[in-house]
């Protein structure tokens, strides 16, 4: 279409156009792409006050290289991905396929595994931290040991993923309860007559069939993973011993941004999210070829 | 004698179904009914070993303590006035630009709906200084404009939301366009309300993590009068570190009106959710 030869009613059509999408162009440019490369500017300066900023090179980028905590959160965020996604992802898978057989009450279970979603993570944490308690929590006293969940800097990392997966669960399920009832069952009632087992069926119906399905709901937890705050934010204050052990990039982020107030070298832990989330989300699309079956 | 054993595992498979979906529903509904639990007891009582399960009384002490010390009345006000503008301006200004991108024909539509794909793959959190930094010059930190202000565009509702106007037959709107509607009519009178279900989608999304979020509170607003449930939260753990009924009751008032909600529209919920499952 070339303009300036638009018909009239073309041209209205256009002009629709602009005027449909002006709210939300504008405001994204406002609140996200100027805001967007503020912060990769920012991220070369030393913030001197009131939004007032200094240009000072690489200097933010080398003290973040040579900070330890810095490569500690870096380690503890890959490290809860891994803890997290690969658990969390086939706990969800085992749900939906028992909840994708005839059970009755099948509505009942999903609510029950859902609820944790409509929770603020807030909420939630607090009421797992006091399940974790050392000394009078639930957790010790039942399994009669006296782990301190939360304080441990070996165990919080870990303590924290119970809690993700846990909330995590129901959502999962739910995304991958769909897929499931996308699969015909005159694939199952034929493999059956050949004498496939429920094993194999699983490894030769099921999951290649589900393989989008996982995939997407894969990606987007390790997204979540990858970003995680508010979670860890809450079970585990800034005055914890365990705290540099598992605080997230984000969480790093935050207190460096708006506890410390130095927002320049916050930024550049902001950029360094994003390149991570991106090399990770590269590999995930590079790897999906070899296990993701799209010929449905 | 095959069909029997047949049958057998058939049974078999249907117990180890049943025992292993009561075991999860026990352990998933567990911190909840602790945290019921927990609220009733005395402090003391919450301290005990070996533990007692039922409080020993009925009480409301915790409830009115958490009540005390935080102002819960204005974190519901601001957490309700949050959510319904954030869905109002996800909804209108989302439908508008999701229609436009789905089924109007302009110069640079591609390029334009770039910036909306790039927001969504970018974490908030990489716009988040910039942002805090306009609602201070804008002076208004610590009040509900500001919490609102990330979500007054929301560009995952557009890009949702131009799904299900793609899947909107091209007939319907030469029809509405034969019947003399214009552009506008035709969105607003035809397409918007084919959109319904999406739109409830959008609504509980929006709504859940407006709830959920908790950076943005945190920041934005350091006024205690000023808080969201989530941030108010944040605060209670400060003050009560080791008075857990009391921590307890404040969260479980925080949750209450959500869950509530939840339980009387599961089904819209858990679809909702579902269907926006592409972010």
């Amino acid at each position: 279409m070339k303009s300036g030869k638009l018909s009239s009613a073309a041209r209205r059509e256009q002009n629709w156009g602009y005027l449909m999408v002006a709210p939300t162009i504008i405001g994204l440019i406002v609140l996200n792409v100027w805001p967007f490369i503020q912060t990769i500017y920012a991220s070369f300066c030393e913030h001197l006050g009131f939004g007032h900023y200094k240009f000072i090179g690489l200097d933010n980028y080398i003290n973040m290289f040579r900070d330890s905590d810095f490569w500690r959160a870096t380690g503890n965020t890959l490290l809860f991905c891994v803890l997290t996604v690969p658990v969390g992802i086939f706990l969800a898978l085992m749900v939906a396929i028992m909840l994708n057989a005839r059970v009755k009450f099948k509505g009942g279970f999903r609510t029950i595994f859902f609820l944790p979603m409509v929770c603020a993570p807030a909420a939630i944490t607090m009421v797992w931290r006091w399940i974790f308690n050392s000394e009078y929590g639930i957790l010790n006293q039942i399994l009669g040991t006296r782990i301190a969940w939360v304080t441990d800097s070996r165990v919080a990392l870990v303590s924290c993923a119970i809690v993700a997966v846990w909330s995590a669960i129901g959502y999962d399920a739910v995304l991958l309860l769909s897929g499931l009832q996308n699969i015909s069952k005159s694939y199952y009632e034929a493999a059956s007559i050949d004498g496939a087992g429920k094993i194999t069926q699983f490894f030769k119906i099921t999951l290649p069939m589900i393989s989008p399905t996982l995939f997407v709901t894969m990606i987007m937890r390790l997204m979540t993973s990858l970003k995680v705050y508010d979670l860890i934010y809450m079970m585990v204050e800034e005055t914890n011993p365990a705290l540099t052990s598992v605080q997230s990039l984000i969480y790093l982020f935050y207190r460096e941004s708006f506890v410390a107030g130095s927002r320049g070298s916050g930024s550049a832990i902001a950029v360094w999210t994003v390149l991570i989330i991106g090399i990770v989300t590269v590999f995930q699309f590079i790897g999906q070829k070899k296990w993701v079956n799209y010929e449905v | 004698m095959q069909k029997k054993s047949m049958e057998n595992s058939k049974r078999t498979s249907m117990i180890i179904t049943y025992t292993a979906l009561i075991l999860g529903s026990i352990i998933m509904i567990f911190p909840f009914v602790w945290m019921i639990l927990t609220s009733s007891k005395t402090v003391s009582e919450s301290m005990q070993i070996p533990p007692t399960i039922f409080p020993n009384q009925l009480m409301a002490d915790n409830f009115v303590e958490a009540l005390a010390s935080l102002p819960f009345v204005n974190m519901y006000l601001n957490t309700i006035l949050m959510i319904i503008f954030r869905v109002i301006f996800a909804v209108l200004f989302s439908s508008m630009a999701g229609y436009a991108f789905a089924k109007l024909r302009f110069k640079g539509k591609n390029l334009l709906f770039g910036i909306v794909l790039m927001q969504m793959m970018l974490p908030s959190q990489i716009f988040i200084i910039p942002q805090y930094q306009m609602v201070a010059k804008l002076g208004i930190a610590n009040s509900v404009a500001a919490l609102v202000f990330p979500g007054l565009v929301s560009a995952f509702g557009t890009f949702f939301l131009r799904q299900s106007y793609l899947a909107i037959p091209e007939e319907v709107g030469e029809a509405a366009y034969l019947d003399g509607c214009n552009q506008w009519q035709t969105f607003a009178k035809i397409m918007f309300p084919l959109t319904r279900s999406s739109v409830a989608a959008l609504t509980v999304f929006t709504a859940v993590f407006a709830y959920s979020d908790l950076m943005w509170p945190l920041v934005v607003n350091s006024d205690l009068k000023m808080m969201t449930l989530s941030s108010g939260l944040a605060t209670l753990r400060g003050q009560f570190s080791t008075n857990f009924p009391v921590l307890m009751a404040g969260s479980l008032l925080a949750m209450l009106p959500m869950v509530i909600l939840y339980l009387v529209f599961q089904r819209q919920f858990i679809e909702g959710i579902a269907m926006t499952g592409g972010k």
